[in-house]
């Protein structure tokens, strides 16, 4: 019996009184892999903020493992989307990672605790020998790594994903996802994303966020689905990207 | 060193001393997470808080804490809505305490004389009193950094990841631009309001550049801040030329250069 791990139902969120998701409802099981596709504006990344409490959703009703979002959002690991940060910040890949033990630290000092697992997470995801090195020195994908270890250093049981291929190339990408599915065997993981192609590859289930939720199927990947997936209404991912997956269509599904 | 015979120089050398440890470290801060623009203002204000104690009668140093705190934390209320309008609202709190610093001294009974020194500083003419004081904002700011240095710079580097952490982010924030408020009194006597930016900031933009970590940048700058302020007090006294500007030109002068050789 699979169990339960975030159930959002009824979820309507306004941002400056402009409505992003209208009636959203999410079931997501213990070690699952979804992928959240749509459109750019489409409200993934809102779903996002919105489970991680930095977005008051208007109405609807959010449990993790069972528990308000208040209680359990400890739970949930986030990568953001892209590195936004100052490339001359001063700040090391060990010093980034740590950051996510903060909320735990007693006193002044991080723990020597706090230092085993960040390094645990750095070797998680290969980069343990860049770990003196300085943000500002790695490459793209090297940098998005430092991301998910900051984000596994905090011990999710659960992983939000933004976009966290966007600014790599396909190469590294690959590479990526591979990672990603090692970690899903410890947890529970969300990816979301406007790269069908890459996503529907690895991901265990797909659903499809345009406002409200499209397409929602906790069955394994199949030909059938990124068929059904593919007719619901994203069109506008093709729009201004070099490799058009998508014929134009019509209709709505689902709604 | 003929000139060290002097109290005045050896008080003037302190002060410089002071200074540079509290904005080497604040400063530090202030650069790398662009709040350049809201330290301006919040150093503007104190002139409001210079004219309410000449006004009423009390230390001008203390009024101008209390402006800039006041102005602290207003700033930091603006900071935290997201509004578009931050940037206006920040430069209208700079005018109104300014404007009223300007009727508050015209309303001062008596002489003004030393007013300028508020306004261009006089590293020169800093009363003991107030080098008490300064030692005292001193102590605060340099225990203040060092507990919440962690926490500083998480929030720094990436607000969003902190307040998912689970880091009160609204805290720190108002916490370092309370910080940012008295560093610029521990700078008025030395730099003066108008001048304060410029030394807040140059040390710590030169650090940043041959720096691979906080403490490193905050150490350097604290260097710098030394090396700026002795070689201005220096020349200001061997060319007869105001100190505060002095110091600043200086300052100037090493950014220049630090620019200059990193190409």
């Amino acid at each position: 019996m699979d169990k339960t791990v975030i159930k959002i139902e009824n979820l309507f969120v306004e941002l400056d009184g402009v409505s992003v998701l209208e009636n959203v409802n999410l079931t997501v099981n213990e070690y699952d892999f979804l992928g959240i596709i749509g459109p750019n504006g489409g409200g993934k990344t809102t779903l996002l903020r919105v489970l991680l409490d930095l977005v008051k959703p208007v109405r609807g009703k959010i449990r993790i493992m069972g528990e308000s979002l208040e209680k359990n959002r400890h739970l949930l690991g986030y990568v953001p989307q892209y590195a936004v940060f100052d490339r001359n910040f001063p700040i090391s890949v060990e010093e980034v990672v740590m950051s996510a033990r903060l909320a735990r630290k007693q006193g002044r000092r991080f723990s020597h605790e706090d230092y085993k697992i960040a390094a645990a997470a750095l070797e998680r995801v290969e980069i343990l020998p860049l770990r003196s090195r300085q943000m500002g020195e790695l490459s793209g994908g090297e940098r998005q790594r430092v991301l998910v270890a900051r984000a596994l250093a905090a011990q999710p049981r659960i992983l939000l994903l933004d976009e966290p291929t966007a600014s790599v190339d396909s190469r590294f990408a690959a590479g990526f996802y591979e990672l990603l599915q090692e970690l899903n065997r410890e947890m529970t993981l969300i990816l979301v994303s406007h790269d069908i192609s890459a996503v529907s590859t690895y991901v265990k289930t797909l659903a499809c966020l345009n406002r409200t939720l499209f397409y929602e199927n906790s069955r394994e990947l199949s030909q059938e689905m990124i068929e059904n997936t593919y007719h619901c209404p994203v069109d506008l991912i093709a729009h201004g990207i070099p490799h058009r997956v998508l014929s134009p269509h019509n209709g709505v599904v689902g709604s | 060193m003929e000139i060290l015979q002097f109290d005045f120089m050896r008080n003037a050398l302190l002060v410089g001393l002071l200074v540079s440890v509290a904005c080497g470290m604040i400063g530090t801060y202030v650069v790398v997470k662009r709040i350049v623009f809201i330290s301006g203002g919040i150093s503007h204000t104190a002139y409001g808080g210079i004219g309410l104690g000449y006004y009423l009668g009390f230390n001008p140093m203390l009024g101008a804490t209390l402006f800039t705190i006041i102005s602290a934390l207003g700033m930091g209320l603006v900071q935290q809505r997201s509004s578009q309008r931050q940037d206006t609202v920040i430069g209208v709190m700079w005018a109104v305490g300014m404007a009223l610093g300007i009727v508050f001294v015209k309303l001062s009974p008596g002489y003004t004389a030393d007013l300028m020194s508020y306004l261009f500083g006089s590293i020169l003419t800093v009363p003991e009193r107030d080098i008490l004081f300064i030692l005292l904002l001193d102590l605060l700011i340099i225990a203040t950094v060092y507990r919440y240095f962690e926490e500083f710079k998480a929030v720094a580097f990436d607000e969003e990841f902190a307040r998912v952490s689970g880091l009160k982010v609204e805290f720190y924030n108002i916490l370092l631009l309370l910080l940012v408020a008295l560093t610029v009194v521990v700078m008025i006597r030395a730099v003066g309001i108008i001048l304060v930016i410029a030394l807040l900031t140059i040390p710590p933009a030169i650090a940043g550049e041959y720096s691979r970590g906080l403490k490193g940048m905050m150490g350097l700058s604290v260097v710098l801040g030394i090396i700026f302020t002795t070689a201005g007090l220096y020349l200001s006294y061997l060319f007869d030329l105001p100190s505060g500007a002095t110091i600043i030109l200086v300052a100037a002068a090493g950014y220049i250069l630090a620019l200059l050789m990193k190409k």
